[in-house]
């Protein structure tokens, strides 16, 4: 699914190095998680695969299902299956939640050859997917993430991945901001994508989310490079010792 | 009257006093009408037309932006649109001449050229100040319009939209308008080209709300690409009238707007939209002046554009506050999309406060694209010039949202982005 290869990148604005030479490997079907302590290059990591433009790709290679995915601009690569769940979703005022979801939907699937949705086809999908993360018909009348709270637009971007079917999931923080109850809906939601062929990262901070959400496979994040993979057992050992002992060993 | 050769005139000025002259003999009106015509021609000569060094033309150098004037063509006549709104009560004006017929209950309307012939116009024949080039261009040319009535207390189902269709020569209107204490309407002031020969058009509108009267008025400009379109808006608010004003223009080579509100009744209020879509080598003002003279009136005015290619646009603002109106309170802001970099905006807000108890600001921005919204659109998979496409209409859609009635805000909103689809 995705193969990351001594990946280096910097802040396109300034130069600073981000990420460096960093490797990891996610197959098809797995649940990836990446940890690291603040300022590791987590959220860096998440904004280079999907391809934001402030940051430059200095070294190394993103092959994703094989194909190198750099020269890929955002919605590019969104239809071919990434997809990020912002850690913070952005406010547009002014774009209808209901006419944003449309285009996005229709784009996409025009981008790999498909027909459009029809209306009530894609009505229906809204509101089937909507119901299981109960978010009301009154929040998607509104303008995108827009007066939403911090648990409505983490419910919002999982909503979003759920009707674009995505391939390649990358979970940034989907944990941070949430109530116990709201991460229980948001990590059901997730759970239910779950597949063979689509493979979930999830970063994050913390041990909690990944008790609702069980990864395969662990890895830590520090100073732009994977300094340690194991399995959830590491997650554990993290949320008990911290980070400075596996920092201590690597160092 | 005799027009003699003076100070150097322009190419435009020239055209001005030659197509007078032309037409003098065939403009409707009795003797009193004539000699209102005159002065405002010869007043309007003598000045010449307004330089930037004219204080509320400094920005819209007329005499230089203006550059010829077409002249009046008998026999044009251009075809009826359809209404924005679907079901709206039309009242057409083809060419500058009106079309009366039978309308609801509650509204109606006359031809102003009767007026004109009877004398009994004559007095509205005047400038509203040494600068008011609109009002004199427009006073001399004028030949037809509406005057338009609603009943005290009438309320309409649908919009009622006054359609001024052109398609070459000069069309020069005015549109008296009276709301009886109470009524509520909402009415669409369209000014539109559906041919590409040049055009000069002047409208002024005059309008009076009694008491308790609420009106959403709509101006939708989108005259042709080498058109001139002068116009301007008077109102007068009574006590606790309501007037919501939206102003869009999206069209014409060389447009001025002017819009004069008087809030005059206690309790009044107005609300002022204004979005401008230029591109092309367009150049567009609004000019605005608000007087607050009683106590406890407020206005909100909220100016958004649009700007492309090498357009340049105007907006001035100015609110002024009596010394007796206590607790006016008006808040003004201009916002501005600068999508090129050869387009360019200048605003100018003008606060002019005599009483001490008050709350009235304003502010002015331009921006650019917000990228994180672009790359969170990306991100999504729409591509890069829909996503634009998208940001630049939410910019303008945001207040048109405000409206609330769902067919007009509809409506609208496919007027916009027709236009961005068209432009950008």
């Amino acid at each position: 699914m995705l193969e990351i290869k001594n990946l280096h990148a910097r802040i396109a604005e300034d130069g600073t190095e981000i990420i460096r030479g960093l490797n990891l490997t996610v197959n098809d079907g797995e649940v990836a998680a990446i940890m690291g302590p603040n300022g590791s290059g987590k959220s860096t990591l998440s904004y280079i695969l999907a391809g934001r433009e402030d940051y430059e790709v200095t070294e190394g290679d993103i092959l994703y299902n094989g194909e190198s995915i750099l020269e890929l601009d955002p919605a590019e690569r969104a239809a071919k299956g990434v997809f990020l769940a912002f850690q913070y979703p952005v406010e547009i005022p002014g774009v209808a939640t209901m006419q944003f979801l449309k285009v996005a939907m229709n784009e996409q699937r025009k981008a790999r050859g498909e027909d459009e949705l029809t209306t009530p086809d894609f009505m229906r999908r809204v509101k089937e997917a909507a119901a299981e993360l109960q978010i009301s018909p009154e929040m998607l009348r509104r303008p995108l993430n827009v007066g939403f709270s911090g648990g409505e637009k983490k419910r919002a971007e999982i909503l979003q991945m759920a009707l674009l079917e995505p391939k390649l999931c990358v979970l940034d923080e989907t944990d941070s901001g949430l109530d116990i109850d709201a991460l229980k809906i948001v990590a059901d939601g997730v759970n239910a994508l779950r597949a063979p062929d689509r493979s979930v990262i999830v970063i994050t901070h913390y041990q909690r989310l990944l008790d609702y959400i069980v990864p395969d496979t662990v890895h830590v994040l520090y100073k732009g490079q994977v300094i340690k993979s194991g399995d959830k057992t590491l997650a554990h050992e993290l949320e008990a010792n911290g980070y400075a002992d596996i920092i201590g060993a690597a160092a | 009257m005799n027009i003699q050769a003076g100070i150097k005139l322009t190419a435009a000025e020239a055209a001005l006093v030659e197509s007078y002259n032309e037409q003098v003999g065939e403009l409707p009106g009795d003797g009193a009408t004539l000699l209102a015509r005159d002065t405002l021609l010869s007043d309007l000569k003598e000045a010449g037309l307004p330089t930037r060094r004219v204080e509320a033309w400094h920005y819209t150098d007329l005499k230089a932006l203006l550059k010829s004037v077409p002249a009046f063509l008998h026999g044009a006549s251009a075809q009826r649109v359809e209404p924005i709104v679907p079901g709206s009560t039309v009242l057409s004006v083809v060419n500058g001449k009106a079309h009366t017929r039978l309308l609801p209950e509650g509204i109606t309307a006359k031809s102003y050229a009767d007026t004109l012939l009877d004398g009994s116009a004559a007095a509205g024949l005047v400038a509203r100040d040494a600068d008011d080039v609109i009002g004199r261009i427009n006073g001399s040319f004028v030949r037809d319009g509406l005057i338009v009535e609603i009943a005290e207390g009438a309320a309409f189902e649908a919009p009622i939209e006054i359609q001024s269709v052109q398609n070459c020569g000069q069309v020069n209107t005015r549109f008296p308008v009276r709301f009886g204490a109470g009524a509520k309407a909402t009415v669409i002031e369209r000014h539109l080209a559906t041919g590409e020969d040049a055009a000069l058009v002047t409208s002024v509108t005059d309008m009076r709300l009694a008491d308790d009267a609420e009106v959403t008025w709509i101006i939708f400009q989108s005259e042709g690409e080498a058109d001139t379109h002068l116009a301007q808006f008077k109102a007068e608010l009574g006590a606790n009238a309501k007037l919501r004003l939206y102003v869009i223009n999206g069209g014409g080579k060389l447009v001025r707007q002017e819009i004069h509100i008087a809030v005059a009744g206690e309790g009044s209020d107005l609300t002022l939209r204004g979005i401008n879509l230029l591109g092309g080598e367009s150049h567009t003002d609004v000019t605005f002046t608000v007087g607050h003279d009683v106590p406890h009136t407020t206005s909100t005015e909220v100016i958004r554009n649009v700007v492309l290619d090498r357009a340049r646009g105007v907006f001035q603002g100015q609110i002024r506050v009596a010394q007796d109106a206590q607790k006016t309170d008006a808040k003004m802001s201009c916002n501005t999309l600068l999508l090129s970099d050869d387009a360019e905006f200048s605003a100018k807000p003008e606060l002019e406060i005599f009483a001490d108890d008050v709350q009235c600001g304003h502010g002015a921005t331009v921006i650019d694209i917000d990228h994180t919204q672009l790359f969170y659109l990306m991100a999504r998979g729409v591509p890069e010039n829909k996503a634009r496409a998208m940001l630049v209409n939410a910019f303008v859609a945001e207040i048109v949202e405000e409206l609330e009635d769902e067919t007009l805000v509809e409506a609208l909103e496919g007027v916009i982005s027709d236009w961005l689809e068209k432009h950008a």
